[in-house]
């Protein structure tokens, strides 16, 4: 289980995320949303301690994860896989070996200099590679990939860290709807059969009420909502989005519009 | 053009009324030009002069004599490796200063600082002085040649493989770190993979450089080809440095070729 408690992060002046408390239990698919600067991703960075809080706790099955030092945070770090908007592959590197590098945290120093793996590893890593239905591309570049299938081969290689938890944030905002759906049924199929925990930040409520157990709403780095999809009505929708909600956005699950998975728009017009 | 954009042409004129401070610029820099060429002493009348001796010293290169080629050919290999040796070395030890050297990517600051003084002094420093350093330290021959190019080497190749590394996307970087992977795990994984084809692009070029070096070091006794052409010019044996000097241009002239198509192919 994971414990947040208390937790704030602070930017110089800017309070990022405030006094930011929160318990996932392990199984559950847990949506974070909020408008642009609520804190999602700080929120998120500061679970796998690529942001450091500057006040507060965060507990997992008992380990102190906020106190983590040197070798006993690289093995926290290898434990919570995170997947990131823009995929963060290494593009000269093939699929298989960008997949294997999931298990780099688990490697001393030296052998993860020279990329060396196992064969259990590499048995693991064809295991993912089909589960992700990427075997065709196993030994293409990953700067060749759509951006679909660089996505798919992040959670393949999330996959690889064997995680108790995993961190997604906004893996599909650069997405097209069908890319898209095919990421999210991804991570909605490894949180049901392996049943890990998945912390994930999503930028339309469509998404967030189709695919997860839990909605968080954050808004100025406070929790705002914490409920069930069925728990997020208009009005707690107005308290997250503080009356920035597209049309879309608010409209209820009956009449869900066309493109429900739409890229965010300042994302999609942006030149890659 | 249109219309509208022709009259903007016309009304701002490319060339502005100076003002005072450019034009005193201008003035002085002219000034120290004119000034450095006299005393550098060479004037119309000395290059006058100079034309028919140089015309002397060609005709009497040719024929180049090729009576002593397999001693040149000799002296060439071993200048040739000494450029190949040099170059690998400094080509090693640029990588690890390259990366305590680079933004980002270095432990700390004052390494970051230190690594990059380093560098800076060894490529600031012109290899000839090198070169007489390592002579008078290790004693004439071919080592201190290999010792100054390895560390001209580093001055050139620990600047650009920094700058390679520095440019590479921090993406992959995080996702690494973000996995568990340790700060050299992450950069061998990460950063060298994306800054590849730049390693190599420079590595080739470095050798490139190295050969040209090589040449001239034994100008100051530090091994190689050089003191050949040194003795020849000293002995008058104009037609003996002819020999000399092409086949040093044909060693340059391959080097260069094989580099660019190497280049190309693997790039
Ligand atoms: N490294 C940083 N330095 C300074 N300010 C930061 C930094 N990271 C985040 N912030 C600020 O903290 C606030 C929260 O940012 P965060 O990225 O967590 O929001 P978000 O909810 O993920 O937004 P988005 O939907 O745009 O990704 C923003 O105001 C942002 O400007
Ligand atoms: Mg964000």
């Amino acid at each position: 289980m994971l414990v947040i408690d208390g937790v704030s992060r602070r930017f110089d002046t800017k309070t990022a995320v405030a006094n930011v408390s929160l318990r996932v239990e392990r199984g559950q698919f847990v949506g974070i949303i909020g408008r642009s600067g609520a804190g999602k991703s700080t929120l998120l960075r500061m679970i796998n301690r690529l942001v450091e809080p500057t006040s507060g706790q965060i507990m997992f099955d008992g380990i102190e994860v906020t106190k983590l030092r040197g070798s006993d945070l690289r093995a926290w770090r290898a434990r919570s896989a995170m997947i990131f908007q823009q995929f963060n592959l290494v593009p000269r590197l093939d699929v298989l070996t960008n997949i294997l590098l999931g298990r780099i945290g688990r490697h001393g120093t030296l052998p993860s200099l020279f990329m060396r793996f196992t064969d259990a590893e590499r048995a693991m890593a064809v295991e993912a590679l089909d589960r992700l239905d990427l075997m065709a591309a196993a030994f293409q570049r990953a700067e060749t990939l759509s951006g679909g299938q660089q996505q798919r081969v992040a959670i393949a290689r999330a996959l690889m860290q064997e995680p108790s938890i995993v961190l997604a944030d906004e893996p599909i905002a650069s997405l097209d709807p069908r890319n898209a759906e095919h990421v999210m049924s991804s991570l909605k199929a490894i949180n049901g059969e392996n049943g890990i925990t998945i912390l994930c930040s999503l930028h339309t409520l469509e998404a967030a009420r189709r695919y997860c157990d839990r909605i968080v709403g954050m808004a100025n780095g406070k929790v705002v909502f914490e409920g069930t999809p069925a728990d997020l009505t208009q009005a707690a929708v107005h308290e997250i989005y503080q009356g920035e909600e597209r049309e879309g956005d608010v409209s209820d699950d009956v009449a869900a519009p066309a493109g429900w998975l739409a890229p965010r728009p300042e994302v999609a017009s942006a030149p890659a | 053009m249109t219309s509208a954009r022709f009259a903007a042409a016309t009304r701002y004129p490319r060339f502005e009324q100076p003002s005072a401070l450019a034009f005193i610029l201008w003035v002085s820099a002219l000034a120290f030009i004119v000034w450095s060429l006299s005393t550098t002493g060479l004037s119309f009348d000395r290059l006058a002069r100079g034309i028919p001796a140089m015309g002397g010293i060609l005709e009497r290169m040719f024929p180049p004599d090729l009576d002593r080629l397999d001693r040149i050919l000799a002296s060439l290999l071993v200048t040739f490796q000494m450029a190949v040796g040099g170059c690998v070395l400094g080509l090693i030890l640029s990588f690890p200063l390259a990366i305590l050297a680079a933004d980002g990517i270095s432990p700390n600051s004052i390494v970051r600082v230190a690594a990059r003084g380093l560098i800076a002094l060894f490529r600031t420093v012109p290899d000839l002085v090198w070169a007489l350093f390592f002579v008078i330290a290790v004693g004439l021959g071919p080592a201190a040649g290999v010792l100054a190019i390895m560390v001209d080497t580093i001055g050139y190749a620990g600047r650009f493989f920094a700058e390679a590394m520095e440019e590479t996307d921090k993406g992959p970087r995080e996702a690494l770190a973000a996995i568990g992977a340790s700060r050299l795990g992450t950069i061998m994984s990460a950063v060298v993979p994306n800054a590849m084809p730049n390693f190599i692009a420079t590595s080739l070029f470095c050798v490139e450089k190295a050969t040209r070096a090589s040449v001239v070091l034994g100008l100051v006794g530090a091994g190689g080809i050089g003191i050949e052409l040194k003795v020849a010019f000293d002995l008058f044996d104009y037609a003996t440095a002819a020999t000399i000097i092409l086949v040093i241009f044909m060693l340059v002239i391959i080097v260069e070729q094989v580099g660019s198509t190497l280049r190309r192919q693997i790039i």
